[in-house]
């Protein structure tokens, strides 16, 4: 009786370490618990159009002021215009930015990942569920840059 | 010529005949399935030998795994100045293949090995065919409590194979290569998803889980009863669970993280 009452004892340790692992698991090493953001809410979305979304992917971060507000939900293209529409998920917490506030496609450090930066603008008017940015910067292509700096170099150099 | 034909042949029947039979008895461990919630303290005492015993080379393994992949990953990311990204790595690699891929192979060198041994011996000293006499389904009563524990087992040791690793990993960044503490977790949290990192990693782990005592099982229920054919089929456990685990690591890798 008493080797089974043991025995039980260490199976229910073993079973609420290993809950216990699952659970550190979600919440400290994965971002269920920083779903802060959002708050467990589910937040609201907004969207954007750029002419170009470089290595922007879904997951990546939207930040206001380098805080970061929200993460990019999908990233689609308009088959008239040509244009990518960003979809972005922004917490609610977070609700009270200018509908004139723009957005811009950054990279964080020379070689980091790409993420959307909004810079609020002074409207009264907020944005709310469904809008879209109107004022939007695409994302800066390194080649095109490059190109167009050897292109303006060589026009210098025709003139003289 | 022929003979040859002949012993592929036979190989390859041989083989079929096999693989019909593990299916059978799988079979006939979900339909024992049920009847088990009549033996809870057999499960008790299955968990406690495969799950508590398999605790102490989980954690070990773990923990040394963590710091070995935090050392080794330190000395690449460093030359890219991405030291920083360095719990984003370890937490990654385990999460998704290490945990459930080494706490399987642990697990079938700890425990596989010694459920092929035991019923495997069983059988070699006839206590299966004396349950049979007996109206006692050894199926019901031997193998099926231990399929079952194997399989709620292998998540919950995966799961602590990982938490323990990343601490392990966490030890070393942050004692003892001086990395910053709050960087190692927000960026680890930034980038490892609840949901398509660490879900899958426990379905992963659920998978093995179910494979590896599913092996372990009909090579035991298959030995032949002797002391030769005991010896062969843990051997055979150890090499058939790591192979299996191995390939569908590599199988469910593709059809879980293609996108992501």
């Amino acid at each position: 009786m008493m080797q089974q009452r043991k025995l039980e004892i260490a199976v229910g340790l073993f079973m609420v370490l290993g809950f216990a692992a699952l659970f550190f698991l979600a919440m400290r090493v994965s971002n269920l618990s920083s779903a802060g953001i959002f708050g467990g809410d589910k937040g609201y979305e907004i969207t954007a159009r750029f002419q170009n979304t470089g290595s922007l992917k879904g997951r990546s971060p939207v930040s206001v002021a380098g805080v970061r507000v929200g993460q990019v939900t999908e990233i689609v293209l308009d088959s008239k215009t040509f244009e990518a529409v960003v979809h972005m998920r922004i917490g609610s917490r977070f609700s009270t930015l200018p509908k004139d506030t723009s957005a811009s496609i950054l990279t964080s450090g020379l070689l980091g990942e790409q993420y959307v930066g909004l810079d609020p603008g002074g409207d009264s008017v907020l944005l709310k569920e469904g809008d879209e940015i109107r004022i939007t910067q695409s994302a800066l292509v390194l080649e095109r840059f490059i190109g167009q700096f050897l292109y303006n170099k060589a026009q210098e150099t025709e003139k003289k | 010529m022929s003979d040859w034909l002949v012993a592929v042949g036979r190989r390859g029947l041989d083989l079929l005949v096999r693989l019909g039979r593990a299916h059978m008895l799988l079979f006939y461990i979900v339909l024992a399935l049920p009847a088990l919630v009549r033996q809870p303290r057999e499960m008790v005492r299955q968990v406690h030998s495969i799950g508590v015993r398999s605790l102490v080379i989980i954690v070990v393994s773990g923990l040394f795994v963590g710091m070995v992949l935090s050392l080794q990953g330190y000395n690449t990311l460093v030359g890219f100045g991405a030291a920083q990204s360095l719990g984003v790595l370890v937490a990654l690699s385990l999460v998704r293949e290490l945990g459930p891929v080494v706490s399987a192979l642990l697990y079938g060198g700890r425990a596989g090995s010694a459920l092929a041994a035991e019923i495997g011996l069983m059988k070699a000293t006839e206590q299966l065919a004396g349950m049979e006499m007996m109206a006692v389904d050894p199926i019901e009563r031997v193998v099926a409590p231990r399929f079952l524990a194997g399989v709620m087992v292998m998540p919950l040791l995966a799961a602590i194979f990982s938490a323990v690793g990343v601490l392990g990993g966490y030890f070393v960044a942050v004692g003892l290569l001086g990395l910053d503490d709050g960087a190692f977790w927000s960026q680890m949290q930034s980038k490892v998803e609840f949901h398509d990192d660490i879900v899958n990693g426990i379905i992963k782990s659920a998978v093995f889980g179910v494979v590896a005592t599913w092996i372990a099982l009909f090579h035991g229920y298959e030995a032949v009863p002797t002391a030769e054919g005991v010896s062969l089929a843990t051997t055979r456990t150890v090499v058939h669970t790591a192979l299996a685990v191995l390939v569908l690591d590599f199988i469910l890798t593709a059809l879980m993280f293609n996108k992501v």
